[in-house]
């Protein structure tokens, strides 16, 4: 029973083109809990799943929708949740745990503005929640930051790509602003969207070790039932799984320990993504993501039109954080202009990617998101 | 001379960390007789735990196993028998572990009757930290965190089970180790969720903070002098129950399952589309 959605052109709600996608990745388990503004993931998936043979399920809280897409893709699924702010805030020991058992799946966040209940406006909010929220500092996440419907839908294919390659939680990091607005979106054909699915062990269950892998690698995962036996323990693990006391004692864990964060920085390049226009000759560059994205675009055109060398440098892989990418890019500005809807995130990251305080400067907004005009007064003040 | 469970233990990993005279290995053990009695696939079954002394236990069976999140093992095994109905999924749990911070899970997991069967090792207190007072801990009783006396009352297990819906729930102590095993394979063969409460003996922290010893068989002779059938206790009166401990099953019951559900709902959309 194949239920995708066919090729086609469609005008379609964010967080549908969301769900849309997961299904094109191979999603067959979603776990979730009612959150505004996330709420019409939970509510088409509700209706999707058991067309496409496979399982929804409305768990009492986001502590237990996160658990149990870890369990769905131990048991071999792709699996995914949806929440916004509050919710991400109770799934982040799961999150961590999920980074520790090298469990793939997608957990999409519709931010909105915090701290607590703050309200349903979106807001670019949990860029570093995304990142340090879960305790810890020995590890690596992958988040994506979709601007348009169309991207709801391909970033989300490419969340699960990763997440299967890397054997990580990857964060769809969308706002209100995104998840909400309506708008084009293409679907192509099965064929021509690219699917990861992790790899499986080679070796006779007897030989395989579940942690044992290259510095730059997830090792295989097998599946439940398949007679592999594999043990999980968010506890510090050798390479056999079992939990250890003492890193010095037990070299080999403090090795998976750091495969944690080096199979996810080895592997920078092939992982991080920007958009980038009109760089070579700028003297003023604005950096945005996400929403804001949309706005600054306009905003360089504009310039542009105007006769002001600006550029335009959209993240679209927001975690890991390719600083050295981003000096690259940045080297010939004057002015790197960081454009975010929250007190400043990004920016901080861009301005230990350039090292230069004068040079970049903030442009921030509470919530929603910005006008182009916002962005053009300010690209034409820092002339 | 091998380990006549080595194909269920990982004997290799032995010995094992418990205390002297934990109840852990006794549940593991019977767990691990109605696994081989009932001659399951054993790569077809699944053993979850949370956080706890209890859940060092699941590192030493050799199935497809998690040492989970505090409290959370029931999600965890939502989401893997959702996903693959065909695998046996057992959950052994403590009683901080399972009702203390894991509780909505619990009652939610029994209300959706999730075919699974949770083994709670009720030791009356938070053990792993040091004996502090647990959702179980008896009115009155000394703990690391009741200095002066547990001014609380404890849950009823069974009964909170079977008022949320599970299909069988019984409670058993270390003390009746035929009755347990049978339990634990009746609740593996019950279509549906299945709660087995066994109140077992700590002799590390119950034992000398609640009873004055830290013997175990001292501790297990308590167990048992304080028992009191299921059948017997319906005839007494309510004072000659305080401070019992009332064994036997409570709830055998048929109640439409949720993988079963799912499964015709999926099979119902496929004839239509």
């Amino acid at each position: 029973m194949d239920k995708r959605f066919p090729p086609s052109t469609n005008f379609m709600l964010g967080n549908h083109a969301c769900v849309e996608g997961a299904l094109a990745a191979g999603c067959r388990f979603f776990a979730g809990y009612p959150i505004t503004p996330a709420t019409e993931i939970a509510e088409r998936m509700a209706k999707r799943m058991p067309e496409v043979g496979g399982v929804f399920i409305q768990m009492e809280d986001e502590l237990a929708s996160v658990c149990a897409i870890i369990g769905a893709s131990w048991a071999g699924l792709k699996a995914m949740t949806a929440t916004s702010g509050p919710g991400f805030s109770l799934m982040q020991e799961g999150i961590g745990y999920a980074v520790a058992t090298e469990t793939p799946c997608v957990i999409v966040n519709v931010q909105r503005i915090g701290p607590s209940t703050g309200s349903i406006f979106g807001q670019q909010a949990d860029i570093m929640q995304a990142r340090w929220g879960t305790h810890g500092n020995c590890h690596e996440i992958i988040a994506l930051a979709p601007s348009s419907v169309q991207e709801m839908f391909d970033l989300t294919v490419d969340a699960f790509n990763l997440s299967e390659e890397y054997r990580v939680p990857v964060i769809l990091l969308t706002e209100a602003s995104v998840s909400h607005l309506s708008e084009s979106l293409a679907i192509q054909g099965t064929e021509e969207i690219k699917i990861v699915n992790r790899r499986k062990p080679t070796v006779p269950p007897e030989s395989f070790l579940p942690w044992d892998a290259a510095e730059n690698e997830a090792p295989p995962m097998a599946t439940f039932g398949d007679g592999y036996r594999v043990y999980y323990t968010g506890h510090l693990h050798t390479g056999e799984g079992y939990p250890v006391l003492s890193l010095p004692k037990y070299p080999l864990a403090e090795k998976a320990l750091k495969r944690l964060s080096s199979k996810i920085r080895l592997n920078i390049d092939k992982i991080t993504r920007v958009e980038t226009r009109y760089l070579h000759d700028a003297v003023t560059i604005v950096v945005s993501y996400g929403s804001s994205a949309r706005a600054a675009l306009r905003a360089v055109l504009e310039g542009k039109n105007a006769g002001i060398k600006v550029g335009y440098l959209r993240l679209i892989t927001v975690w890991p954080f390719d600083h050295a990418k981003i000096r690259e890019l940045c080297a010939s500005a004057d002015k790197v202009i960081v454009a975010e809807v929250n007190n400043g995130q990004i920016f901080h990251e861009i301005e230990r990617s350039i090292g230069s305080s004068e040079k970049v400067v903030p442009l921030l907004k509470l919530a929603d998101t910005h006008t182009p005009s916002e962005i053009l007064a300010k690209i034409e003040e820092e002339m | 001379m091998a380990h006549p469970l080595s194909n269920i233990i990982r004997t290799e990993r032995l010995p094992h960390e418990f205390c002297p005279g934990c109840a852990i290995g006794q549940i593991y053990h019977y767990a691990a007789k109605a696994v081989e009695e009932l001659g399951l696939d054993l790569n077809k079954v699944v053993f979850l735990s949370g956080i706890g002394c209890n859940s060092r236990g699941v590192g030493y069976v050799r199935f497809d196993s998690a040492t989970t999140l505090h409290g959370r093992t029931l999600p965890f095994a939502t989401g893997i028998k959702l996903a693959n109905p065909n695998l046996t999924v057992i959950v052994v749990t403590g009683d901080g572990d399972g009702v203390g911070i894991g509780g909505n899970h619990l009652i939610h997991a029994a209300r959706r009757n999730l075919d699974t069967t949770v083994i709670l090792y009720n030791n009356g207190v938070y053990a792993s930290t040091g004996g502090q007072v647990a959702p179980t801990t008896r009115y009155g009783a000394y703990s690391s965190t009741t200095p002066y006396g547990n001014l609380e009352q404890p849950f009823d297990l069974c009964d909170l089970m079977t008022a949320a819906g599970a299909a069988y729930v019984a409670r058993w102590t270390t003390a009746h180790v035929r009755s347990a095993i049978d339990s634990i394979k009746k609740g593996i063969q019950k279509k549906g969720f299945a709660f087995i409460e066994i109140v077992g003996q700590c002799p590390t922290y119950f034992g000398r903070y609640v009873l004055g010893t830290a013997d175990p068989v001292r501790c297990l002779k308590w167990l048992r002098e304080n028992t009191i059938r299921r059948e017997v206790a319906e005839k007494v009166r309510a004072e000659e129950l305080d401070g019992k401990i009332v064994i036997g099953e409570f709830t055998d019951r048929e109640r439409p399952e949720l993988t079963d559900r799912y499964e015709k709902l999926r099979q119902e959309l496929g004839k239509i589309k």
